[in-house]
């Protein structure tokens, strides 16, 4: 039977403190509330006391009302049903589906033994050439985009999402603005992808903590799908919103922070999230690409900071574009052996030349005299922003490497490349 | 025995506070009794009748008056024959054993044996009867894989014994006694072929410890030629996250000259662990021609695996890596990272409520920090024999600031600072060791003033570039120009390192030396006069290319010689213009 407490001691912040015995740690309560139900979970408790935090926030949480106890840790319904449709972050039905209630699983799952991963070795091919080219995503990847609020982050991740091939689209959705969720829906709705995908949608109008359940949920379900052997894409968005969630709890709980209020576990916190990315030895996989809005475009913020020792990499969207400075995936010489010869020399040559177009650039800005190299550089730059780095291009791998060689013949003599004489001679183009 | 329990008061996280009513040892461990599963938890302070733990397993569950039952014993590591090719989480649990049972996950309390029990040894006997012995001599070995494993008299045993029986040459396994001493006090001891020791205490069993001063050659250039490593020394990899910092590390794990390699992955990317677990057993190593594995251990403890855990499995490496050295051993152990060992303690200081020092992170970690890397060294065994344990950490700097409390302490205790830099690796410079803030208290295999003429000739030019930044590059003298531009060559042919290339990738130190003193010899230190600045970069474009082909051909080959014909002769072309 269910455990029926009425003796709330304490309300603060986010959390409140109850007397009461036989609780589990980590479990889960019920809060009736004048305004409503919510779900709180256990997550200290010292002699009596139990504290709880609530995922509804404590506002109108009165010190008469029930707390019930339900003697188990959060669960989700998870089947093939929950395909096509749409939840709230705690997993309630969001669309007009019915509730789902079978078959239900923990969303804390034990990590992965590590020897019952694979090396990645899988490339999903996105279509964009900053991507395929320079930074190759590969199946089971952890991978964020790094941004600036104002930066089209969001059409970026549905364009990865429909162009992959991938069995299943997880949406979660933290502190997303309701325009954002719309537009979601209605591109995978267009592209005929939302009948493969479930959302977990926490919007920006809901009470910030809520949105700390959004990850673990949107990871038990496609960890279950990758059991099945399926390989299931998983969209964050956006990450930033919660670190912040788990910042104000930390706060209220009175633990010293260690770097701008942050706690000293975001570290942990976000690892345990992201590293459920897995390629399974004999099952599924799990690819995770994430948002996270840099404050104020600073990539030494403890947010994008952790982020980046954790994920694979990272895509650093700026000004509209991916920038190939800042922008890295850790993965990509697992796949770029294979696809062509001319892949890693090309990529390397090209991105160097560029770096020195930058720095050309900067001589240019200051009023210096162009050498004749300069102009080269400058030449080069332009050529490779305007054909390779717009975020409209779509093109294939082998037409990007294409592309890549003659900008390079266009602007460059070969041995002002740097490039292996024995490439040069195969793939320079003939005049 | 009479069980000691005690029962849980507090639960925070992974901390709990257990109220005891009987002696308590500081770090000796306990187990949780939760209904279905006993979990792993180490005493970490004691206050009158409470004891506050850390529990090495998620905590979800476990409620208030839950039992804890005490061990006397202290945390401790299994070692044997058998380690050499595992691969065991921070507590030493071998991580294909749990597989087999357990599945895809970590399931939370399952704990299997470190050392197979079945497994028979062929052993052969040194000492003699009669003999008299100490901790740490050896009484015999068994052969694991290329290795002479010696069989060592307990390290925590005191004083003098005498040998009074030992097994005859034979196959045993890891329970059979196969030696008997007695001490002056009539007291007699067993020796088996696996002995516990307990994780946070050094081994200490030999002569004397040593000043380091052979070179541990890594085949890295950037490292042998200007910032080395010497054996039983220490050194530390900072860098912002994107720097290779383990791709340095894995790189280093394979190629520097060294016995064994202890690898902890620690609090790091599980994908990272699984390419050393899975790439190793299928690299040969060409010293051995044996499997890369066969020399390595590895301890695995992932970001998502539990924090505690983490902190511990970076004593259990080193731990390992010690019994090696007793052996006579060069051994090198890697341990990536040291800061989330460090953010470990932090997060275990924090929940203890002790008053925090800067970032949060414990008073004590700059002495835990100096006691780790103090457990390596270089040292004469009791035999005469000397045994070598270099270790190497990285840090993961918050906001790749090497200002920060973990890099700090790490400098002060280090020999050897590579600090790798965005700017470096931004501008794919691999490996991103950046020549100007990395030093090395440690000699190398280049003579000191060709090293020192580099250092100083990198130093010039970083000068001239941010002079040309300002002045623009008409602004600055020709000869100026040439200065930077033979900086450049250096960097791009000698300092940076193709990691994919079969041949670039690692360099032997003979030809390290032959192409290092060429390229000082005829190219740094002369003076060449050249029509004009474009002239000059094209010279050293067109060098640069002819270098990256020699790097990428064989040792001495004849394609190697076809290419240095073409340097030599391009370089006399200069001569005559």
């Amino acid at each position: 039977m269910y455990k029926v407490y009425t003796q709330i001691l304490e309300v603060r912040g986010e959390t409140i403190t109850v007397e009461a015995e036989g609780i589990g740690y980590r479990e889960i309560a019920q809060i009736e509330t004048s305004f409503g139900v919510s779900l709180a979970e256990v997550i200290k408790l010292e002699g009596k006391k139990v504290t709880l935090q609530i995922f509804a926030g404590s506002k109108g949480v009165s010190t008469k009302d029930k707390v019930r106890f339900l003697g188990h840790p959060l669960r989700i319904a998870f089947s093939q049903n929950l395909l096509g449709r749409i939840f709230d972050g705690k997993g309630n039905p969001l669309d007009k589906g019915p509730k789902l209630e079978d078959h239900l699983i923990d969303i804390n799952t034990p990590p992965v033994n590590p020897v019952k991963r694979i090396i990645p070795k899988r490339m999903l091919r996105t279509g964009i050439p900053m991507i395929d080219l320079f930074n190759s995503l590969v199946i089971s990847q952890k991978l964020p985009i790094f941004s600036l609020a104002g930066e089209p982050y969001n059409e970026l991740l549905a364009r990865i999402a429909i162009q992959a091939k991938v069995n299943i689209i997880i949406l979660g959705g933290m502190g997303l603005k309701y325009d954002d969720y719309l537009f979601f829906k209605e591109k995978l709705e267009k592209e005929g992808t939302l009948s493969r995908s479930v959302f977990f949608v926490h919007t920006a109008s809901e009470p910030p903590v809520e949105c700390l359940l959004v990850p673990d949920i949107s990871l038990a379900v496609a960890e279950n799908f990758a059991l099945e052997g399926k390989d299931v894409l998983v969209l964050l968005t956006d990450m930033t919103n919660f670190c912040d969630a788990l910042k104000e709890i930390s706060i209220t709980m009175e633990q010293v922070p260690s770097n701008r209020g942050y706690p000293g576990d975001l570290y942990t916190q976000l690892a345990r999230r992201y590293e459920k990315a897995v390629d399974f030895e004999g099952a599924g996989s799990i690819t995770i690409l994430s948002a996270t809005t840099m404050p104020g475009d600073d990539i030494t913020h403890p947010i994008p900071d952790n982020t980046g020792y954790i994920t694979e990499g990272q895509l650093y969207l700026k000004g509209g574009v991916i920038e190939p400075f800042g922008s890295l995936s850790r993965l990509k010489q697992h796949v770029n052996d294979k696809t062509r010869k001319d892949h890693r020399t090309l990529m390397d040559t090209m991105i160097q030349l560029f770096a020195q177009y930058r720095q050309t650039l900067e001589k240019q800005a200051m009023g210096f005299q162009m050498t004749s190299w300069d102009k080269k550089l400058l030449k080069y730059g332009k050529l490779f922003e305007e054909k390779l780095m717009r975020l409209d291009v779509d093109i294939s791998l082998e037409e990007a490497l294409d592309l890549g060689w003659q900008i390079l013949a266009d602007c460059f003599l070969p041995q002002e490349t740097g490039i292996r004489t024995s490439l040069i001679e195969e793939f320079w183009p003939k005049r | 025995m009479e069980k000691r329990i005690g029962f849980i008061r507090k639960i925070l996280g992974n901390m709990i506070e257990v109220k005891v009513d009987f002696p308590i040892i500081q770090n000796e461990i306990g187990f949780v009794l939760s209904e279905k599963e006993r979990l792993k938890a180490e005493v970490i302070k004691i206050q009158n009748d409470i004891v506050y733990m850390q529990v090495f397993e998620e905590t979800g569950g476990l409620k208030i008056n839950d039992g804890v039952e005490f061990s006397g014993q202290l945390l401790s590591v299994e070692l044997g024959p058998g380690l050499l090719g595992q691969i065991f989480d921070g507590l030493q649990n071998p991580l294909p054993e749990v597989a087999k049972s357990c599945g895809f996950f970590l399931k939370r309390g399952i704990y299997k044996r470190a050392l197979s029990i079945d497994t028979l040894w062929d052993f052969f006997p040194i000492v003699k009867e009669g003999e008299i012995v100490k901790a740490g001599y050896p009484v015999g070995y068994v052969n694991e894989y290329i290795f002479k494993h010696y069989i060592m008299v307990p390290f925590g045993l005191l004083g003098k014994f005498k040998v009074i029986w030992i097994a005859k040459e034979g196959k045993y396994n890891l329970e059979t006694p196969i030696a008997k001493l007695e001490n002056e006090r009539n007291q007699i001891k067993e020796v088996f072929l696996k002995q516990d020791w307990p994780a946070k205490i050094p081994i200490r069993c030999y002569q004397e410890r040593l000043k380091p001063k052979e070179p541990l050659i890594t085949k890295m250039r950037l490292i042998d030629t200007l910032f080395p490593i010497a054996k039983g020394g220490t050194y530390c990899i900072p860098g912002p996250f994107g720097a290779g910092k383990t791709v340095l590390q894995q790189l280093i794990s394979k190629h520097a000259q060294v016995d064994i390699v202890v690898i902890a992955a620690c609090g790091e990317r599980a994908g990272e662990a699984v390419e050393v677990l899975k790439t190793f057993p299928e690299i040969i190593d060409p010293k051995t021609n044996r499997p890369l594995s066969e020399r390595t251990v590895i301890m695995v403890n992932t970001s998502a695996m539990p924090v505690s855990a983490r902190e511990s499995g970076v004593y259990t490496a080193v731990t390992v890596a010690e019994y090696y050295r007793q052996m006579g051993l060069d051994v090198l152990l890697l341990a990536d990272s040291t800061s989330r060992w460090a953010q470990a303690m932090r997060e275990m200081s924090g929940k203890l409520e002790e008053i925090p020092g800067e970032e949060a992170f414990p008073a004590y970690l700059e002495s835990r920090i100096a006691a780790f890397y103090e457990r390596g060294g270089i040292v004469r065994l009791y035999d005469g024999r000397i045994g070598s344990l270099t270790i190497g950490g990285t840090v993961s700097p918050a906001g790749g600031n090497f200002e920060e409390p973990v890099t700090q302490a790490t400098l002060k205790v280090v020999g050897a600072f590579l600090g790798l830099s965005r700017e470096r690796s931004d501008a794919r410079r691999y490996p991103a060791i950046d020549p100007l803030i990395s030093w090395s208290k440690y000699k190398g295999i280049i003579e000191e003033g060709a090293r020192q003429d580099i250092l100083k000739l990198l130093k010039e030019a970083n000068n001239i570039l941010q002079m040309m930044k300002v002045v623009g590059e008409e602004g600055i003298l020709l000869s100026d120009f040439i200065t930077y531009l033979k900086a450049e060559f250096f960097d791009s042919v000698y300092l940076q390192q193709n990691a994919f290339d079969p041949f670039d990738q690692a360099t032997s130190n003979q030809r390290q030396i032959y192409i290092f003193n060429f390229i000082y010899e005829k190219i740094i230190k002369k003076d060449f006069n050249f029509k004009d600045k474009d002239n000059a970069r094209y010279f050293f474009q067109v060098l640069i290319q002819l270098f990256k082909n020699l790097n990428s051909s064989a040792w001495q080959s004849s394609e190697f010689v076809e290419i240095e014909n073409q340097i030599k002769e391009k370089l006399e072309s200069i001569k005559n213009v």
